[in-house]
């Protein structure tokens, strides 16, 4: 530290933000307000030619009147993907930190695994798996599961389990860091104490494991709801998420202005309920 | 309803035995009725199997055989929750997340009462943790935290309290304020307390039965007197205080009944030990004598003391303590005892290193012990 100051000078903290500072700027602040100045102009320009910023507020106003309802399914799909990883997660989770002994680093290992390989390609291969023709499909059919001209791919169910399948350990490693934290001894003081194992989990593990739930749905529920790979490979036109909307706007309609103004309300509408969340869960200080 | 409700009475232990997965056997056929509303002791070096023995008994770690009764109701396989008994935790284990109130009132509330408002009031008033009532356990420090986990349990009023080393992590001072504490609160409750510990000191001032043990099994049970003044083995003489252990050779018998005695050559000196304190049927034995009970006296001067005295003892070392010296005397024989005087100021000073002494002491302070048995076993490196 004393050597820092002689470098630095006695304000030696305020030299130390500086990197970060600087990073936030032009990382973050420049493109955010690129992205709203964008979302202010006049439609009538183009990409090439530049867009002249005419707090045109008109643009909202569409954004909202075209795409609602790509924006309730997107927090729709999200919120059941998310509710899925949180239930599988938390099992894996509760199972690796308390249960896997010397297979702990192992599994873990395992659950990481997945990014070894691009999203996009295991999205894909989800598509082949899921295919009309493929085994899984035919099985199906032969066990009835499956109606006569019953399909896997191109529904919402494919849509959802490829979001579960894909943000499931986000969800896990916060849970299990979580979990881990947690001295089993604790559970032990609530056996003594006359709890069932349904009241340990609920009265100790549960809560204590509260900010893994927080952490690990936010990181599940954020990118899930502005995703749109899994719907444009595994959905059909019926189940377009609000990021397939934007994709489109940007990329084939070259519409910047409405695409920019649709991704400022999506990032508005996630953060307000994040912090709704967060109050409700009474976490804050745990974040 | 549970188990918790049942009647009371004394907790009995019968062939308790545990094998841990690995093939460590770590409690080894423990026999032991621990009496309704006493304050037990269970005292044992490191690694002896106390935690073991308890977590039997609150249902944490299963029974390899024996069995678990308290009164005449077994527990032996009973979950957790359902047994009358609360423990102390070790680390105390308190719930992070919980207020003290909260923390004091988790058993209660498991139980199905629905507000204990009024008796947390009242636990909390005796551990004297009104004030802490709102606040967080890591708010708190050492001695209040182990109260709360004291509360936590107590306030259950289980047949029996089972107390992990409560007070291994606080400070030597704290420890000894809180013994005196613990056994008000144990008076003033009527639970029965069972108590670990690896302090010889904790154990005997506390307890009115202190069982000791070593290696998974009981070496000796008894009131902390009857322990002190007369060690079966050389394990509990060297564990609780410190013994001088000298070798002797059983050369007769003296009178009969409560008077009977043995009379045991010693280099040369015959000493009589009172039967009843004779703890081994061999030739051979272990002359036990505690350092407080040596008396010495430079040669020449008269000794108060009846029998025999030894003559041609050297001091060797002096180390003066205030209260008392400690003397290390060598004897003929070339074997180095020790000698604690109490400094009434009688002698008006310190005997000299290199000064001749004569050795004696009342022949009912000594005990006989078996010469097979380690003379360093259960000696305990002063820390
Ligand atoms: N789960 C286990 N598996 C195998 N051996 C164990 C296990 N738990 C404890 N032991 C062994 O059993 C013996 C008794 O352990 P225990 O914890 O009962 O000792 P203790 O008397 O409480 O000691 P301390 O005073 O250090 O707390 C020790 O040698 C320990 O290594
Ligand atoms: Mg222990």
């Amino acid at each position: 530290m004393e050597a820092l100051q002689r470098v630095f000078g006695k304000n030696s903290a305020y030299w130390l933000i500086g990197p970060a500072a600087v990073w936030l700027a032009v990382f973050f602040a420049f493109p955010m307000l690129s992205l709203l100045s964008t979302s202010l102009s006049d439609p009538s320009g183009s990409p090439i030619y530049g867009y002249t910023m005419t707090w045109e507020l008109q643009n909202y106003v569409e954004a909202v009147g075209d795409y609602w309802p790509y924006m309730v399914r997107s927090l729709w799909y999200a919120g059941i993907a998310t509710l899925l990883c949180l239930i599988l997660g938390y099992t894996l989770a509760y199972a690796i930190a308390f249960k896997a002994g010397r297979w702990k680093n192992v599994m873990l290992v395992l659950v990481v695994a997945p990014f070894f390989t691009s999203f996009l390609v295991r999205t894909l291969s989800w598509k082949l798996i899921l295919a009309d023709n493929g085994w899984l499909v035919e099985s199906l059919k032969w066990l009835h599961v499956l109606g006569e001209d019953g399909r896997l791919l191109a529904t919402p169910f494919a849509v959802i389990m490829g979001l579960t399948y894909n943000f499931l350990p986000f969800m896990i490693l916060p849970l299990y860091t979580s979990l881990e934290k947690i001295d089993p001894r604790l559970n032990e003081a609530a056996a003594d104490l006359y709890s069932t194992p349904w009241q340990r989990f609920t009265k100790v593990i549960w809560p204590l494991s509260l900010p893994g739930v927080v952490g690990g749905t936010l990181l599940t529920f954020i990118p899930a709801s502005g995703d749109y790979i899994n719907s444009d490979l595994l959905g059909n036109p019926n189940t377009q998420m609000v990021g397939n909307k934007i994709q489109t706007l940007f990329t084939d309609a070259s519409d910047y202005p409405h695409a920019a103004a649709l991704s400022v309300i999506l990032m508005v509408l996630i953060v307000g309920m994040v912090l709704f969340y967060v109050r409700r869960a009474g976490t804050e200080d745990l974040l | 309803m549970s188990l918790a409700d049942g009647v009371r009475g004394d907790l009995k232990l019968t062939g308790l035995h545990k094998r841990y997965p690995n093939g460590f056997v770590a409690v080894q056929s423990l026999d032991l009725v621990i009496p309704q509303g006493s304050f037990f002791a269970l005292l044992g070096p490191s690694g002896c199997g106390k935690t073991t023995t308890l977590r039997m008994v609150a249902g944490l770690e299963d029974v390899t055989k024996g069995s678990i009764h308290i009164g005449d109701q077994e527990i032996t396989h009973a979950k957790p929750y359902k047994r009358p008994v609360n423990t102390v935790f070790q680390n105390y284990a308190l719930f992070p997340h919980l207020t003290i109130a909260e923390n004091v009132s988790f058993g209660p509330k498991r139980r199905g009462i629905k507000d204990p408002k009024d008796s947390v009031k009242e636990i909390l008033a005796l551990t004297e943790l009104t004030e802490q009532a709102s606040k967080k356990p890591t708010q708190l420090s050492g001695g209040q935290q182990q109260r709360v986990a004291l509360a936590r349990a107590l306030i259950n009023r289980p047949d029996v309290l089972l107390l992990d080393e409560p007070l291994g992590a606080l400070d030597l001072k704290l420890r000894r304020a809180m013994q005196v504490e613990l056994k008000r609160i144990q008076e003033e409750v009527g639970l029965t307390f069972v108590h670990v510990t690896h302090d010889q000191e904790e154990a005997m001032t506390m307890a009115d039965t202190v069982a000791v043990m070593n290696e998974g099994r009981i070496e000796q049970l008894g009131a902390p007197y009857e322990l002190y003044t007369n060690p079966h083995t050389t394990f509990v003489a060297n564990f609780l205080g410190r013994t001088n252990l000298i070798k002797g050779t059983v050369v007769g018998r003296e009178g009969s009944g409560a008077d009977e005695v043995v009379k045991v050559d010693m280099y040369g000196t015959v000493a009589s030990i009172k039967a009843s304190r004779v703890h081994t049927d061999a030739k051979e034995g272990w002359i036990g004598i505690r350092p407080e009970k040596v008396l010495i006296q430079p040669e020449g001067t008269s000794i108060d003391a009846p029998g025999a005295s030894l003559p041609g003892a050297v001091v060797t070392d002096v180390s003066y303590i205030g209260v008392s010296t400690d003397y290390t005397i060598r004897m003929p024989w070339g074997q180095e005892i020790t000698c604690f005087e109490q400094n009434t100021g009688r002698r008006g000073g310190l005997i000299p290193v290199g000064t001749k002494v004569d050795v004696s002491w009342r022949p009912e302070f000594a005990f006989l012990l078996d010469s097979a048995q380690d003379a360093e076993a259960g000696i305990v490196e002063e820390d």
